[in-house]
């Protein structure tokens, strides 16, 4: 699936549930405006667990909320209060890694 | 004279022994196995235990009966690995050394890594199922229960055998209707998944059995702590459920012998190569079942099939030859969903449940994904068949241990 983001006038290949599928055609814009479409205000804390999520899924490294949470940069409460409803799904969206797989 | 030496005679290291006696050469190679426990559990029996289904006795055994008589058995606790030594170290200080390693220390609850959980209500109205001891107290307890809440809680992925608490869900509503007291259970199943089952393709075919039995669902509830002394759970979003009797499935993790050896990933799991079960960071250390990191269920079906493809890449290590990269995470679980039925499904890696039928393609007698009394029977069955045959190293016959496709339905469920 093609998405075409409107501000940015960037199109990029997205899974069905609105992942970017090619991690590296993300950019700060789209971060914005995916972060737009699901009611969060990015800010520098949400950018620096944006740029741990990425390096983790760059190095192949599973996700999980536990780890983020051990990651030094937030607590698991800072998570949530950072992307309320969905820490690690919506983090994720936002910094074009692939949906979380935690579900075996 | 070299040493295979095997860490854990739970289910995969016992099939392991089992396996490979027969197999190594018997002039060169000795194969030992340590176990700090002298009785082996028939943990799937643990979810049966509660409702009197079945009794203490059908569930343990002693572990030694089950060790060939030519393999080594050590009774002792297990201190340290030291893989760059190539040596185990055991209680009292003895060490062994060894030429192979085959890693299968389990997983264990840690209700300590949830705030409130393990504290003075555990096992008094907070229990788990996943121990003999907790389930046995949960037995008595439900034995002179008067009714109330009852949630049935998940902390955190991965967990060992991931249906078990749905079953228990389900088992407890019929356990409740048969006592003649359902109208005062309110049974509520919360989940830190999207959905109940772990599978999104099984999550939409069984919704109907939630719904049919009244059990509640509460998902995306990430829990920070228990307030045991308000009844509560509450997870990070600030989301309370509260509850009469809390059955939790805690954080799962592997063995502290892993975390002290430096050996474990966040939770002691151990990087494992997901086809060939050779670990990613020693060739000659191997790591097999709950143990490992991999994708694939913590459960004994999947211990099973992974035995019958380590045992041959063990072989070829020996021999020099490339490993096998043959196990595709087959899995093979029976769902019990009360009033003597029971489900069945099949799935790996890259395969989600499906329909169809099982082993035999077209024929069955078993049915995949569909409620039936004779996926019940297999069920109970199955406890004889894991004490006389699948710890044994006994080829379980039609099923193998990579997932066949025949017979099965990949089409019926797709969107």
């Amino acid at each position: 699936m093609i998405k075409t983001f409107c501000k940015t006038q960037v199109e990029v290949n997205v899974s069905e549930d609105g992942y970017l599928e090619d991690m590296s055609q993300w950019n700060k814009e789209i971060a914005h405006e995916i972060a737009d479409e699901i009611g969060i205000e990015l800010t520098d804390k949400h950018f620096e667990v944006i740029n741990y999520l990425r390096e983790k899924a760059a190095a192949k490294e599973a996700l999980t909320i536990r780890k983020v949470g051990k990651s030094g940069i937030v607590t698991i409460k800072e998570l949530y209060q950072l992307f309320p409803k969905g820490p690690l799904k919506f983090s994720s969206k936002i910094a074009g890694i692939p949906k979380p797989t935690s579900c075996i | 004279m070299k040493r295979l030496l095997i860490l854990g005679a739970g289910t995969s290291g016992t099939m392991m022994a089992n396996h490979l006696v027969s197999k190594l050469p018997k002039n060169d190679w000795k194969i030992t196995i340590v176990d700090q426990y002298k009785t082996h559990y028939y943990q799937p029996g643990f979810l049966f235990l509660p409702f009197d289904i079945y009794t203490t006795k059908q569930v343990k055994k002693n572990g030694k009966k089950f060790i060939p008589k030519k393999v080594e058995y050590i009774q002792k606790k297990i201190e340290l690995i030291q893989p760059e030594a190539n040596k185990v170290e055991l209680e009292g200080g003895e060490i062994l050394n060894y030429d192979i390693l085959i890693v299968a220390t389990g997983t264990k609850i840690a209700p300590a890594e949830t705030e409130g959980m393990d504290g003075p209500m555990w096992h008094k109205n907070i229990f788990d199922f996943y121990t003999y001891e907790g389930a046995k107290a949960l037995r008595n307890k439900l034995r002179e229960w008067k009714g109330g809440k009852l949630v049935v809680h998940i902390t955190e992925m991965p967990i060992k055998c991931p249906v078990a608490p749905l079953e228990f869900a389900f088992l407890a509503d019929s356990y409740f209707k048969n006592k003649g007291m359902r109208d005062k259970v309110d049974i509520t199943y919360v989940t830190p998944l999207g959905g109940a089952f772990t599978k999104p393709k099984a999550t939409e075919t069984l919704h109907y059995l939630l719904e049919e039995k009244n059990i509640k669902e509460v998902t995306d509830f990430s829990i920070e702590r228990v307030d045991y002394e308000n009844n509560k759970i509450i997870d990070y979003a600030d989301t309370e459920v509260e509850y009469d009797l809390l059955v939790t499935v805690p954080t799962n993790m592997g063995d502290e012998l892993i975390e002290k050896s430096g050996m474990g990933d966040d939770l002691n799991f151990i990087p494992t190569n997901k086809a060939t079960l050779q670990t990613n960071d020693y060739e000659n250390i191997f790591a097999i079942g709950d143990a490992t990191n991999l994708p694939a269920s913590k459960a004994g079906s999947v211990a099973h099939f992974e035995a019958e493809i380590l045992t041959e890449n063990i072989l070829r290590y020996i021999n020099g030859e490339p490993l096998k990269e043959e196990f595709d995470g087959h899995a093979n679980c029976f769902i019990e969903t009360g009033n003597g039925k029971a489900l069945l499904i099949d799935f790996n890696y890259t395969h989600e449940p499906v329909e169809g039928s099982f082993p035999f393609p077209h024929v069955g007698p078993l049915s995949l994904l569909k409620e039936s009394r004779t996926n019940h029977m297999g069920k109970m069955a199955f406890r004889w068949i894991y004490w006389n045959m699948l710890i044994k190293g006994i080829h379980i016959p039609f099923v193998s241990a990579t997932m066949s496709e025949k017979g099965k339905h990949f089409e019926t469920i797709e969107k």
